[in-house]
Order: structure tokens, then sequence, then C-alpha cells
């Protein structure tokens, strides 16, 4: 009850101070058009985010371990919270100043129209390709090797229980979770983009499809594609990843590959819903004409003319796609059918340690291992929706 | 009496690519209660720019730099935003271009009309809606007391910017601003739409400021001219002087387009074979008839102009003579021979024969493509040419369109100006090397003197390539212009048809004569004289008078 009352009493006290403000500017200025013009709920917003501010910087320099001895959960993962913030944004920051004087002159005029975030977002997308690709280098052990220390905590210093050898410490049969989650990279970013990929090529072309000939086509497609999407989409990929690791048997590759599909088919049909609309929005457009009259073929037409009008929208489905599927796959491997072990997948990852999660209270450390591969899956989706959003942001810009 | 407004050495930026450029260097201009100001220029030339200005208000990327703006003695730049809240809609008002855009489509007319009035407490809704009425019976709606009860998408254009027109009157604001109200309507809606403006406003005592391109429009409404070129003020006069003596160049050549006039080629042989015979030919989309039983010839090296208002049928003939609407009886011969009704069963020598250019040409050019390829396409597709001698046919066509090829050929149709984009349409047409084009409304969309370019480029193409156009157009003076034969069509028919001479000169059909009477004229007393010619004026004042 008084957690209530000293909520209402503090946005009360915004409340005035809103009011202050904007009178007190008033004054100061001499009414500028500045304070003179402000809405009261911007006032209102310029006081409630100083508050905010100022209590994240209070907050921020609490001591990490209370009085009794017991650590402040709550400092630690804000104080990290914000450390990698800041951390994110130098490092974009230098990123962008080095795009920005190292390349060729395109390039260099790319970076210097950036956002910050969407430098961000290109060092994450960058980090990870490099990760993925290079994982067998990178690693310091095999995604399968299996030591004889086990459920090591993460910062590699043996006070708090760390392991120098294993900076990042390891998992409960003692394999370096280090290796894994770069090994993870290469595994589930890998399968979602290849899937990504494979979903946009067959929803794409069928909307198109359906949107250039409509018809009895685009009725049969529209109606496959409704009955697929009536049915939830997790429930759908589970029951079909049984019945394919029912016919995969022994074969675990072929189970990968059942689900890449499965996933696929099943996200095409969103992307068939986005690309029949954009594209019914082009067809009637006077260009698509004049080509139909010149008599192009459909080929043409799709990826001559729709095509590259279609791309902003379409881009920005990709990467919010790319998101799902990956989130897909990582749930899936999570219920035990996607990823098989031994293979490193951050979503079995995050299921192999969620119960760590419970000792958040008395040793944040150890409740930072559900946190690595999760937070891992975070930065990439944020990273790419960066990216994806300044495209947007480009393309459509050049239009208007 | 002293000056309403009173716009005094503005100037105006606008932002692109983060520098900031002139659109409008020092104007100043100053209106009086019941005046009329004409602002004119072509497109670009910051007239809608300084017609919002005059309001206080600047579009988003826009900022005024230098100058100020008075109004009735509050100067409108330093308003607070609330002053200026108190002031728009209740004494100023601003009457859009299309005011398809401009009404919400989710609220019928007299919700939005009475808005207005209400949020600003000058009249109780009921009295509002009763208002509403009056004006709308003023403004010589049909069915005054129903049709604001009716959606945006229930009412025409014509009678939706009248219900704007209303709807900026509805406080009784002492300035209006009308940006270009009637350039998107046919010459038969634009009169009545003309004189029920000129009237209110005359009824009203209230000021206003008229944006438009149209030069015959602008001498029937303003009191004075203001010609604008590029943000700059050419010169301004009284209206009746403006026309009579125009000082300065440009204004002499804007007055000069209208009189760009090709000498009538002598008439073909009976018997010769036309390019494009269109018989008897009748066409519905789904079960709705279209058109009824239409033919003429289109003979070699003649322009055919197909006019009439929008609706009657015009851009449907078009449809069946590309294919893209197969007829449902009648031919179509193509130097004698029938075409397959569809454009599907049509071999490529048949389509590359017979082109299109089209009134759009933001939608006509895809804009994801260079000037380059855009006109390449057509020219790889038909005659096989690639590499170098694709590129060179390119150069030569963008020379054919007089527009230097080093220049444009990489350029997207985003970086061109509207009259080069048509121009681009045409060489793309020009590339299947034809012997037939359809012009579809190609200079409705244009300024006039770029029309004009535009109209002298395609008389040229047509002697120099023996072409045969099919134009599509509601502009008379257009057809005055171009044409050699001329086609009236109304609700799908031919109403007439005939040498382009004999059409101008009396006696027509009974449509043809309402069609060309509605032509503006360049002379200020023409509107009055057609009105009371036609008897129409003595409604609208019987209609008043009943009010007063």
């Amino acid at each position: 009850m008084s957690t209530l009352l000293t909520l209402v009493l503090i946005l009360l006290g915004v409340a005035a101070g809103g009011w202050v403000l904007r009178f007190a500017g008033q004054k100061a200025t001499g009414n500028a058009p500045m304070f003179r013009d402000m809405p009261y709920a911007v006032a209102f917003g310029y006081v409630l985010g100083a508050c905010l501010l100022m209590f994240s910087v209070w907050y921020f320099f609490q001591p990490t371990v209370t009085e009794a001895g017991v650590p402040n959960a709550g400092v630690v993962f804000f104080r990290w919270a914000v450390q990698f913030f800041i951390l994110s944004a130098i490092a974009a920051f230098l990123f962008r100043a080095l795009g920005r004087t190292v390349g060729t002159r395109g390039s260099k005029k790319l970076f210097r129209q950036m956002p910050l975030t969407a430098s961000f977002g290109v060092l994450v997308v960058i980090l990870y390709a490099f990760t993925a690709i290079f994982a067998a280098w990178l690693a310091p052990h095999g995604q399968e090797a299996i030591f004889a220390k086990v459920n090591v905590l993460p910062g590699g210093n043996a006070a708090t229980g760390g392991d120098p050898l294993f900076p990042l410490g390891t998992d409960q049969i003692g394999r370096d979770l280090l290796s894994r989650l770069i090994y993870g990279a290469q595994n589930t970013v890998g399968i979602a983009f290849v899937t990504t990929c494979l979903a946009f090529f067959l929803g794409g072309t069928l909307g198109f499809l359906a949107a250039t000939l409509q018809g009895w086509l685009d009725q049969v497609l529209s109606r496959a594609v409704d009955v697929l999407m009536a049915i939830p989409s997790l429930i759908f990929a589970l029951l079909l990843m049984t019945i394919a690791s029912a016919w995969a048997g022994s074969e675990r590759w072929l189970l990968t590959v059942y689900m890449i599909l499965i996933i696929a088919v099943i996200d095409s049909t969103r992307v068939f819903r986005l690309a029949r609309a954009v594209g019914l929005n082009i067809v009637v457009m006077d260009y698509i004409e004049a080509a139909k009259l010149r008599g192009e073929g459909l080929g043409y037409l799709i990826f001559k003319e729709i095509l590259p009008n279609a791309t902003a929208p379409l881009l920005a489905e990709f990467g919010l796609r790319f998101c799902f599927v990956f989130l897909t796959i990582a749930s899936l491997s999570f219920l035990g059918v996607g990823i098989q072990p031994p293979l490193a997948d951050w979503g079995t990852m995050v299921r192999d340690s969620a119960q760590f999660i419970n000792f958040a209270a008395f040793s944040p450390l150890t409740a930072a291992l559900p946190l690595l591969a999760a937070g891992a899956i975070a930065l990439l989706t944020v990273g790419v929706n960066f990216v994806v959003d300044w495209m947007l942001h480009r393309s459509s810009g050049l239009k208007e | 009496m002293s000056a309403l407004v009173e716009i005094r050495d503005l100037w105006i930026e606008g932002r692109s690519d983060e520098i900031w450029s002139p659109i409008i260097n020092g104007a100043s201009l100053s209106l009086k209660k019941g005046e009329v100001l004409g602002l004119i220029g072509e497109s670009g030339a910051g007239k809608s720019t300084l017609g919002l200005a005059a309001m206080g208000f600047t579009r988003d990327g826009v900022r005024i730099s230098k100058g100020s703006v008075m109004f009735d003695g509050i100067d409108l730049i330093t308003a607070s935003a609330a002053k200026k809240r108190e002031l728009l809609g209740k004494r100023i008002a601003y009457v859009a271009q299309s005011a398809a855009a401009s009404f919400n489509p989710a609220h019928k007319l007299i919700e939005q009309h009475t808005e207005g009035p209400v949020q600003h407490g000058v009249m109780s809704r009921s009295d509002s809606v009763e208002d509403g009425i009056e004006l709308y019976r003023r403004l010589r709606l049909p069915n005054p007391e129903e049709i604001g009860f009716r959606y945006p998408h229930q009412v025409s254009g014509g009678q939706l910017q009248r219900a704007m027109t209303a709807m900026a009157m509805s406080c009784r604001p002492d300035l209006i601003i009308f940006d270009e109200p009637t350039t998107a309507l046919d010459v038969t809606t634009q009169i009545e739409v003309l004189a029920s403006i000129r009237d209110i406003v005359e009824q009203f005592d209230t000021a206003a400021i008229y944006i438009t391109h149209d030069l015959a429009v602008v001498a029937q409404m303003a009191d004075r001219i203001k010609v604008l070129l590029k943000g700059d003020e050419v010169e301004e006069a009284d209206t009746r002087t403006m026309l009579s003596h125009p000082k300065e160049d440009y204004t002499k050549s804007l007055w000069a387009v209208r009189a760009f006039e090709r000498p009538q080629k002598p008439a073909v042989h009976t018997n010769a074979t036309p390019v494009v015979s269109v018989q008897n030919v009748s066409a519905a989309y789904g079960k709705i008839p279209v058109l009824h039983d239409v033919s003429f010839d289109i003979h070699e090296g003649r322009t055919v102009a197909v006019v009439g208002e929008s609706g009657s049928g015009k851009s449907t003939t078009a449809r069946c003579i590309t294919g893209l609407l197969p007829p449902s009886a009648g031919v179509i011969e193509f130097d004698g021979k029938a075409l397959p009704a569809n454009y599907k069963s049509r071999n490529k020598d048949q389509l590359r024969q017979a082109q299109m250019i089209y009134q759009m040409a933001d939608t006509a050019l895809n804009p994801r493509t260079t000037i380059g390829d855009i006109i390449g396409r057509p020219v790889q597709f038909y005659m096989g040419l690639t590499g170098k001698q694709k590129r060179r046919r390119v150069e030569e066509l963008l020379e054919e369109i007089e527009m230097p090829a080093a220049q444009y050929i990489d350029r997207l149709p985003s970086e061109l100006s509207g009259g080069q984009k048509q121009r681009i349409g045409i060489a793309r047409a020009l590339a299947a090397e034809p012997k037939f084009i359809i012009c579809d409304e190609v200079t409705s969309a244009l300024d006039q003197l770029v029309a004009e370019g535009i109209l002298k480029l395609l008389a040229r193409l047509q002697d120099d390539l023996k072409l045969s156009y099919m134009f599509i157009t509601h502009d008379l003076a257009t057809v005055k212009a171009i044409a050699d034969e001329v086609v009236v069509m109304k609700e799908g028919k031919v109403v007439e048809q005939g040498p382009k001479q004999e059409m101008f000169v009396p006696p027509h059909h009974p449509y043809t004569d309402l069609l060309l009477s509605s032509v503006p004229e360049m002379d200020p007393d023409w509107l009055t004289n057609l009105l009371n010619e036609r008897g129409v004026d003595n409604i609208g004042d019987a209609a008043v008078d009943k009010m007063s």
C-alpha cells in the first residue's frame, strides 16, 4: 500500500514539476516559441524523463552487496545492462567512425548517412557472420568436447567459482559454454538464414504469381495459405516434426533438413500474403500495363518490374521473419525436436540451463548462464531489426 | 481601408538532403477585404507555398526564414500555436486541390462540415447543419437537403469540391485560400464550380487567394493577378491590365501558349486504307456496358482527337484498341487486317505497331529502372539490339526527344521533372518504331508551357516519322493545337465526328456545343457572359434572394 502511495506522490510531484518547468521556461526565455507552444504533456514527459534518468544514475551506484552480505541482484544486473549498453554505443560509434575513414567512396558515403543504431546493427550482423563462418577456428574447444569440471561459473575467476580455462564456464556435463555459443552461431543462425531464404523464395514467388495471374490460381493458393495459417504455427511445426522424426529414423542430418523445410513452408505463408498484397498494388500501375502490352513474359514481369518495387516491404519482412524463424528453431530445440544434440544450439542451451534463473537472487553469476544464450539470440534480433529499419528508411526516402 | 493580409518581403526555404534551398525569394502581397488575388505560375514556382504561408503555415521541411505575414493586424509568424488555432478554420480557410483526398472517407460530409463551427464555438451543431444545407444550396449542389448526409465516395468530384468550398465557408472566414480547386475536374464541371465559388465569395465579401496554373480560369476569378516564377515575383497587376498589356517576357510567353495551333492537313483519299479502323465496337466491364457501337478511322500521319468528359468511354476505347479489354462486339482493323481481340493472342509485330503514352508519367515509368533501361527494353525486345548498338539507339531516341543522352541516360524517373518524364514515355513508345500511338491525356498533368513543348514534339515526330495518333483529351485547347479530326464521345457513344475546322464552326450537336462553350477563355467577362447566356446565374441569384 505504501509503495502505491509513494508512486502516486511521485507522479503528482512530476505533474507539478511539468507545470513549473513550462512556466519557468516561459518566464526565463521571455516567451520563446519552444516553451510558449509546449503542450503540457510534453513538459510532463521532460520532467518524468529527467526523474527516471536521475533514479538510474543513483541506482547504478548502489553497492552490489547488501550489508548482510547477500548480493544485490537487481543492482548487479542493472550494472551489467548499463555497461553493456554503453559499450555497444561506443563500439557502434567507433565502427561508424572507422567506416567513414576506410573504404571506397560509396561505402564512406553510406557510413556518413548511417544512424548509430544502424551501425550497431551492421556491426552485430558482421560479428555474428564472422563467428558463424570461422567457428571452428575461433572456438577454444570442440562443441562436443566434455571436460571433467562441470557447472563452472562464468567470469573465469577462481574466487567466484570460475576457471580461466573456461571463460564463460561449463554446463552440467562439462562442455565449454564459450565454444558452444560460438558453434551455436553457426548452427542456429546458419539454419535460420537458410530457412528464411527458402521461405522467401517460396512465398515471394507464389505471392507474385498469384498477384500477376490472379483468377483461379490466386484463389487456390490463397485458400491453401489460409488453411495453413489457421493452424497455430508452433503446434503445427511440432506435429510435423514428430512425423518427420519418424521418417528420418537415425539419420540426424535428415531431421535438420526436414526442420528447415517445415519451418520454411509454414513461414512462407506469411511471406505469400505480404508479397501478394504488395504485388497487387504494383500490378495496377501503368508501367506493368505497358510491359504486358509490349508482350513481356511472366518472368520478366515478376523479376524486372514487380520485384524491384517490392523490395522495401519484403526487406522489412525479411528482418522480422528471420527473427521469428530463429526463435521458432530455438523454441523447437528448447522443446527437444529441433537441432539435435550434440550439435550446439542456443535454444537447447537456454533449455538446459533454464532452471538456474531461479538462483538470480542469491548468485547473479549462476543466473547468467541461461542469459548468455538468450542474450545472444536477443542481440542478433535487435541488430537485424536495426539494420532493416535503416534500409527501409533509406528506400522509402528514395521514393519521395 | 487597410489591408486584410499583408505579406512583406517573405523568404521561405525548403530542406532537401540537409541543405536549405530557397523556395520563395522575398515575395510581398497585400489583399483587401473582399478582393480576389490570383497566383499563377508553373509547378515549382512556389504558388502553394506562398498560399499556405498566407495562413502562417508551412509544410514539413519548409521554413520561413525572413519577412512578415500580417493578418488583420496579427503577425502570423510569431503568433502562438493557440492563437493560430483560433484563427485557422474560423477566419482563414483553405480549399485543397483534391477534395477526394482531403475529405475523411469515414465520415459523412455534414459531419465534417459542422466540425469547424462547433469547435470554434461559432454555432451549435444543429444550426451548423442548417447553415450547411443553405450553403450547399447556394453552391448549387443537387439535393442540398440530402447531399450532406452522404459519404465522400457517394458524391462526384465536382460536387465534392463544392462541398469543400461550403466547408471552408462554414465559419464565414475573412480569407479563403483556393489551391487549384478545379484542376482535377472536367471542363463542364469546372464551370459550375467556378461560378459557385465566385458567387459565394462575392456574396460574403470574402477575400481570397486563388492559386492555379490555368490562365483562363484565373482571368474569371481574380481581381488582380500575380505571376510567380521559381520563387520570384514576375509581375503583379489588375486582371484586365495583365491580360491586355503583360509587361514581362515570361508573362507574355505564358499568354502565348494558347496560340499554338497546327495547320489542318488535307483530307485523305476516301479509298485509302486507314491505319487503325474501329468498327462498330461495343464493350462492357463485367455486365455494365460502357461502349456502344463506336466507329472511327485513323489515317496515316493524322491525329484523331477523342474528346469527352470523364466517364464518356474515351479511355475504354483505347483499351479496346490495345486489346486490354476485348470488345463484346465489333472489330478493330490494323492496316486493313482484323486484330485479335485480346492482346495476349496478338503477335509481337502487332503489339509493336501500336504503342501507348500514358497520362501519369509517374505511374507509367518503373521507378526502380534507369532511363536507359526503360527505353532500352523495347529496343532490345523488338529490335533484338544489345550492348553498344542498344545504347547507341537509346542515345538516338533521347536526342529525338530533345534530352541530352549523357546527362539523363543513367537517371531514375524520380530525378526528372514531370515534362521530362512524359518525354521518356514518348521515347519508350518510339523505341518500338510503331505506326500508331495512343496518347491518353498526355498533357493534362503538365504545366501549360511544358505541355506545349510536348505537343510540339509530338507534332514534329508525326511529320518526321509518319506516325498516326489517337489523342485522348478533355482539353479543347489541346484539340485545337494538334488534331486533324475530332471524335466527340458521350456516355460511350460517338456524338459527332469530323475534321477539326468543321468541328469548331457551328452548327454542332448540343453536347459538342456545351463542351466547346465550357472551355474557359482569356476574356475576364467570359464566365459572366456565358452564365447569362445559359441562364444559370439567375437560378443562383433566385436561390440567394429567397434566403436573404
